[in-house]
Formats: structure tokens, sequence, C-alpha cells
């Protein structure tokens, strides 16, 4: 393989990993905000 | 507040193209590695920003130890959270560069191994705080930290100290990197400690708000037999 497609390799896998965090933490934000509107309701 | 972080994002997405562009193009080409070395700029700032978070996470505990203070609790778990996250990157751009470089993916080299129990130790922080139900899981999870943290040292000097098939220095005793190169690698730095500071910032405020609800919904399940 051309050394270069290392290169692109490892700065594309870097994003997804930061990429796949802020899922998560976006994912943790809507189940807050479920949880305090269900608050709010009862 | 909301504007503090609004331009911190803003200034994060300039920092991070202009040193996307300087890492890609700006930066001049290595001789003998030519233009897989480029992977370095995003290898040794994610390094850096790890091992900083790992600190700020050993300081946190030490506080929260000493005074048991919800905010340095926080502050361990989001650093520790964010610095896995960057140690991670270490972790996966370092066998792509050294796949054409030494020719193999890994090596138990002192630093390789080090930095993979590196990431092994606050993963299982993480793990512990994720799924221990006990009333102790700051504390306990406070001193695995300071406990981990012994292991940052011995990776940065681990180079100094040992040989290994890792590269040496490039800066300071011994280090000859290119001032060019020098002045890319410290731009990819601070772009990475502003996305680090962003990512944190975020994490912070969210664990707040988790830990506010958690407060509310168990005085509504006190208040609840009453009604």
């Amino acid at each position: 393989m051309n050394p270069v497609h290392y290169l692109y390799a490892a700065y594309v896998a870097t994003w997804p990993i930061h990429g796949a965090y802020l899922t998560i933490l976006w994912r943790k934000y809507s189940r807050i905000r479920r949880e305090m509107a269900k608050l709010k309701r009862s | 507040m909301k504007r503090g972080f609004s331009i911190l994002a803003v200034v994060t997405a300039l920092l991070l193209s202009f040193a996307l562009y300087e890492a890609l193009i700006g930066a001049p080409t290595e001789r003998t590695m030519g233009d897989v070395q480029r992977i370095f700029y995003y290898h040794v700032p994610s390094a850096w920003t790890a091992f900083l978070l790992f600190l700020i996470n050993f300081v946190a505990s030490v506080v929260y130890l000493v005074r048991r203070s919800a905010e340095a609790d926080i502050v361990a778990l989001v650093s520790a959270e964010v610095g896995v996250v960057f140690c991670t990157v270490v972790l996966i751009t370092g066998p792509i560069w050294a796949r054409p470089v030494w020719g193999i993916w890994w090596t138990w080299d002192i630093r390789l191994t080090l930095t993979l129990v590196l990431w092994l130790i606050y993963v299982s922080y993480l793990v512990l705080r994720r799924f221990s139900t006990s009333s102790q899981t700051s504390l306990l999870a406070a001193v695995l930290a300071v406990f981990g943290a012994l292991d940052v040292p011995l990776v940065y000097f681990s180079i100094w100290f040992f040989r290994t098939q890792h590269p040496s220095p490039v800066m300071g005793d011994g280090g000859s990197l290119d001032p060019r190169m020098l002045h890319v690698l410290l731009i990819n730095w601070a772009a990475f400690l502003c996305l680090a500071w962003l990512v944190c910032w975020t994490r912070y405020r969210l664990e707040v708000l988790k830990r506010e609800v958690e407060e509310a919904q168990a005085m509504e399940s006190l208040l609840e037999p009453t009604r």
C-alpha cells in the first residue's frame, strides 16, 4: 500500500473517534432532557 | 456563558481547519519517512492532550479525597473520559504510522505497552464509575486515579530511560525537530487543546444537569408515598 494511504487513514480514523464520543454525549443530553420533561409533568 | 461557548466553538473549528491545512500541506516533508511522518501532527498533540487531561484527573482526584468536593469529582470524571478519547486516538494513529515505517502494526515496546496500560487503567476507572452501585464509588475512583496517574510520567519519560523502538524525543534535550515542523506541531496542539476544552465544558455541564435530575428524582420518590 502507498504510504500516503496510511497518512490519510490516520487522519480519517481520528475524527470518527471524536465523533462517536460526541454522539454519546448528544444521546446522554437527549435522555436527560426527556427525564427533565417527565419530572416537570409529574 | 453561552456566548463564551459559541466563541470557543468557532475558534476551535477555525484552528482545527488551519492546523489540518498546516499538517498536510504547510509542514515540510520529512526526508526519510516522507509524507507518512505527517501522522505525527495528530499523534503527538493527542498524546500530550491525553497526558494533560490525566494530570487534571489526578489533581481533581486528590482535591476530592481531601475536600469531598462534588465539583472536583465531576472534573475528575470529565477529564478521564475526554483523556481516554484522546488516548484512543494515540493508540490508533500510532500503529497506522508504524506499519509503513517499522513494517509492523504493533510491538511490545516499553512505551507502547505502557501507553496501552495507561488506556486500560482509565477505561477501568470509567467502567468502575459507570457500573458501581456503591455510595463510595467516587472515593474508590479517586484512589484508582491517584495510582493510575503514576503511569503518565512512566509513559512520558520511558523514551529517555529505556532503549525503545519508539522514536527519540523530538523536543528538549537531544531533540532536533525542524522549527517549521515544531510550529505546525504547536498549532495542532493548540487546536486539540481547544477541542478538549470545548468537549470538557460540554461534558461538565451535562454531568451537573444529570446530577440535578437524579436529585430531583430522588426527592420525588421520597415525596411519592405521602401523596
